[in-house]
């Protein structure tokens, strides 16, 4: 029953995915509410599997690869929609469907939905962490779109290139006040589901531990360098797509060794 | 029953030849009274002067154009009982060109001139902001009744429709708009944004109003010549910073337009790059339209400095234009499903009118009469 509801939710995001690259295509695309909804129904259904699932475990829905890519996948989509109303009804809606389509598609096609582990006690602090850790990935993937929106309009602009299908895409200020703003807002949470990691009062893998540190320093060292080095807007969108192709073969290498290491 | 239109426009006369022409007050009145339509409304906008109008009988090409030329209520009435002066002007040398639209071939025209495929720039939307001024206006004099109504209420839901089905207005077509639509790109609201007019340029100044019609409030004016600096600065409702201290001036600036006669570049790399190290998260528009350029192409090549030289924005319009052609057969569809919707109601409208005529003459007939809510 479950799995159908994101059978479901991954068709919504196969249609707003459909609907753009279509529109794209004719060369008729208009930022506009069809994305927008499409998005949303992905979403609540999303979040009635994980409802659903988080009910049956009794605890928040991250026992295992599959259960953290969709987190993951909501965690996208509920940015997204929060970030706010500038950007939810632009081309951004065309960027973001895609990513969560290829994060749920991959969860749902390539990794094995193991049993559910029995019914232990739940310990809050590994719940918060895990949590946390996950929804501030949703912010490095808006991050990391909002920067590839940035180099692909940046690029328009210093070409003088300005007729190609990408003509919504929103004022390069705009862009970069998202990206900074995704990437505190992301760096906040990570930094609380790290910090939270130590009260969990179980032993922390230390390969988990230095690679969940290095992202941290990673993002850390954008959002500081950029005022400490100045480091161009350009270079910084460059290194949101980066640090967050980083940070997913990270988070998937730690969920992987951990799992084997359970196993 | 006659639906027609009568004009001339930019593809039948030039500019002398259409102001003699341009809406006099009160024409729908006279064309009712003296020209004996039924309803009447004139579209007079720089690119044409129509006259669309609805009569019993057929009324021909240089009645209106008379009508239109008259300089009075009086002149209309003379030349109605024969007593025109008006032979002697130049009407009849107009005569050819005047073109004449009628029944459903002037309902495909008025939707085309409403959509903006008429004009002279191809998608412009003006002509339909004045289609509605000259409709509001027709509609207060009593010269827009049923057909026109209708008419006119359905060109303007056909331009809508062209206008959000297809590309037709996308893109700037002048040098200004494309500035302004570039400066859109960049930096999204223009409000605060902060913009130095270097040399005094009709183009510069004609670029620096484009701005400021879209919100910039904030324009400096820097020249060798403090006079035409001063006057420019007027112009454009900016103030005048000394041409001595221009380059500092970027620091603060989001966009500089700069059309001087200079013969070398005023803007090296060399010394633009400390100014874009002081402001590297914000970027800098420069929008170069003097010949020889003031600023050095390399200069495009910096991080957060978009350089746009003549050349560039006039490439811009032309492809925005050639774009807007392209699109001009999706708008023909558009209209054409219209046209065939609207001839429908006309026919009608027509056999309404007819079966009201036998009616007057005795033969029997239930047809309703013409609709208050058409009105």
């Amino acid at each position: 029953m479950d799995r159908l509801l994101l059978v479901a939710s991954t068709f919504c995001f196969l249609l707003a995915v459909v609907r753009t690259a279509l529109l794209i295509r004719t060369r008729t695309f208009r930022p506009g509410r069809s994305n927008f909804l499409a998005i949303v129904a992905g979403f609540l259904l999303q979040t009635t599997f994980l409802a659903v699932r988080g009910h049956a475990l009794g605890r928040c829905p991250l026992t295992n690869l599959f259960e953290v890519f969709i987190f993951m996948a909501w965690s996208v989509a509920l940015i997204y929609m929060v970030v706010g109303p500038t950007y939810r009804l632009s081309l951004m809606g065309a960027f973001t469907a895609p990513l969560v389509l290829l994060i749920q598609t991959f969860a749902v096609l390539a990794l094995s939905d193991s049993p559910h582990a029995p019914k232990v006690e739940v310990n809050p602090w590994l719940e918060f962490h895990a949590s946390m850790s996950i929804v501030a990935y949703g912010a490095f993937a808006l991050a990391c779109i909002a920067g590839l929106m940035y180099l692909l309009q940046e690029r328009q602009l210093k070409t003088h290139q300005l007729h190609s299908v990408f003509h919504h895409l929103p004022p390069l200020t705009d862009l970069y006040a998202a990206i900074v703003r995704l990437l505190w807002l992301g760096f906040g949470l990570y930094t609380a589901g790290l910090v939270s990691g130590f009260f969990t009062g179980e032993p922390l893998p230390r390969m988990k531990m230095v690679c969940a540190i290095a992202v941290w320093v990673f993002y850390g060292a954008i959002l500081q360098g950029r005022l400490l080095f100045r480091v161009a807007p350009r270079h910084v969108a460059m290194l949101c797509v980066v640090a967050f192709v980083a940070a997913v073969s990270v988070l998937w290498a730690i969920t992987f060794v951990s799992q084997r290491g359970s196993v | 029953m006659n639906l027609f239109c009568v004009g001339l426009s930019h593809h039948t006369a030039n500019v002398e030849t259409r102001e003699r022409y341009a809406r006099a007050e009160e024409m729908e009145a006279r064309l009712r009274a003296a020209v004996g339509c039924r309803e009447a409304l004139v579209l007079s906008t720089c690119n044409r002067v129509e006259v669309y109008a609805v009569a019993d009988s057929a009324i021909d090409n240089p009645t209106i154009a008379r009508c239109l030329a008259a300089a009075d209520v009086a002149q209309v009435f003379n030349l109605r009982s024969g007593e025109s002066k008006l032979e002697t002007c130049s009407t009849a040398q107009d005569a050819s060109a005047f073109y004449r639209h009628e029944g459903e071939d002037c309902v495909q025209h008025l939707f085309r001139v409403a959509s903006g495929l008429d004009s002279m720039v191809v998608g412009e939307t003006e002509v339909l902001g004045q289609a509605k001024q000259a409709y509001a206006a027709a509609r207060a004099a009593g010269g827009a009744g049923p057909y026109l109504h209708r008419l006119f209420q359905r060109a303007f839901r056909v331009a809508k429709q062209v206008r959000t089905h297809t590309d037709i207005t996308r893109g700037a077509v002048s040098v200004g708009s494309v500035a302004v639509e570039l400066a859109g790109r960049i930096f999204g609201d223009l409000k605060k944004r902060k913009v130095l007019v270097l040399g005094a340029g009709e183009t510069g100044e004609r670029t620096a109003r484009a701005l400021a019609s879209r919100g910039v409030t904030d324009l400096r004016v820097s020249n060798r010549s403090g006079e035409r600096a001063e006057a420019l600065a007027q112009a454009v409702g900016g103030r005048v910073v000394p041409f001595v201290g221009w380059v500092q001036q970027c620091r603060e600036i989001d966009i500089l337009i700069s059309s001087t006669a200079s013969s070398e570049p005023l803007l090296t790399r060399e010394t633009l790059a400390p100014i874009v190290h002081v402001r590297w998260e914000r970027p800098l528009f420069i929008i170069d339209i003097a010949v020889p350029r003031d600023v050095a192409p390399e200069v495009n090549e910096m991080e957060g400095v978009f350089l746009y030289d003549i050349d560039s924005l006039q490439s811009i319009a032309a492809q925005s234009l050639a774009q807007r052609r392209q699109q001009v057969a999706a708008a023909e569809e558009i209209i054409a499903q219209h046209v065939a919707d609207f001839a429908t109601w006309l026919r009608g409208m027509r056999d309404d009118a007819r079966a009201r005529g036998a009616v007057a003459h005795g033969e029997v007939s239930d047809t309703p009469p013409l609709r208050a809510s058409e009105l």
